[in-house]
């Protein structure tokens, strides 16, 4: 069995596999890319590089989008 | 009147009617009330992508912003650090520049916070960000964000969502004689008449959420406030009449039988 790394996606904690990159789990999630910005441990990523990007234990991602608001 | 656009940060606007997007029934709703009210930019609110409900809908699915300027908006929060972290990250979202800072003090009365607004400003303006902003009607501290680079004054005419209309139109004269800038009441009008009042005082454009989007009639209120600024703003330009004290009729005084 892999092993696993704790992080926290948007507020909340998951487990995922170790070797994962940031890329995996926009994929995982079915994020839509262009209507989105990442945040990696409070600094925004470049979209573009993260294949590149391995997560780490206690990670904390955030990838936020525009909703409605006055 | 045709030529009469408004002006912001270089970008040409027909319609000086801004509308938010918060607080409709769904996104059918808000998109329907958007396009009856004719305006050509929305605020938006940056939030946390719902990762266990993807079936949520998306704004950009129901308004284009190749269609519709969005403005990002910093709703939500209190202090200067939590406002640029919005910004930059809406900016990152597809290279919005032109936002809506909004930084607020009190979770009850939601007056800006005007000092975290101010250094709030100066950051953005100096990273590139062409700033409209969300103020109180104070002509000072509109003047000193004139100063620190705003591309828009934004002062509010009552606070958010009272729908109590302009409290203090003394105040907004005065920043209207004293800024260049396009001048925005943003925040507390109730009806579609604030709105012509707005226009009359001679601001460059009304920004409307709540009164719009919580009236009984989302869609009528819509067109209300698209013809209320229209009229608001022919009227200023045709320049009324001086109030008199007494009555002055209307039909020639001669040839009365």
């Amino acid at each position: 069995m892999k092993k696993k790394i704790k992080i926290k996606l948007n507020g909340k904690f998951k487990a995922i596999n170790n070797n994962s990159t940031l890329f995996n789990i926009v994929q995982k999630n079915k994020i839509p890319l262009t209507k989105v910005a990442i945040e990696l441990n409070q600094e925004i990523v470049d979209k573009k590089k993260i294949k590149s990007i391995n997560l780490k234990n206690n990670d904390k991602i955030e990838i936020v989008h525009f909703i409605g608001g006055g | 009147m045709k030529k009469d656009k408004l002006i912001i940060s270089k970008k040409n606007f027909s319609s000086r009617l801004i509308v938010g997007t918060g607080k409709y029934k769904n996104m059918q709703e808000c998109a329907k009330a958007i396009n009856l009210s004719g305006a050509e930019i929305v605020t938006v609110a940056v939030r946390r992508v719902n990762i266990t409900d993807k079936k949520k809908p998306l704004l950009m699915d129901y308004i284009d912003p190749k269609k519709i300027t969005y403005l990002p908006n910093t709703a939500g929060c209190f202090n200067s650090k939590e406002a640029l972290r919005t910004l930059r990250l809406a900016r990152e979202i597809g290279g919005w520049k032109l936002v809506k800072l909004e930084v607020l003090g009190d979770k009850k009365n939601l007056f800006p916070e005007m000092i975290e607004t101010l250094k709030s400003t100066e950051v953005l303006t100096k990273e590139g960000f062409k700033v409209m902003v969300y103020c109180n009607d104070d002509p000072l501290m509109a003047k000193r964000l004139e100063n620190a680079g705003a591309c828009a004054i934004m002062p509010l005419a009552a606070p958010i969502g009272s729908g109590l209309g302009i409290i203090n139109e003394i105040n907004i004269r005065i920043i209207r004689k004293q800024t260049k800038l396009p001048l925005i009441i943003d925040a507390g009008l109730g009806q579609a008449s604030d709105a012509t009042i707005a226009m009359e005082l001679g601001c460059d454009g009304v920004l409307v959420n709540t009164a719009i989007a919580k009236a009984q009639k989302p869609f009528q209120m819509a067109l209300a406030f698209k013809n209320a600024v229209i009229a608001g703003r022919q009227s200023y330009l045709s320049g009324r009449i001086k109030k008199t004290l007494y009555g002055n009729p209307s039909s020639p005084k001669s040839g009365i039988i």
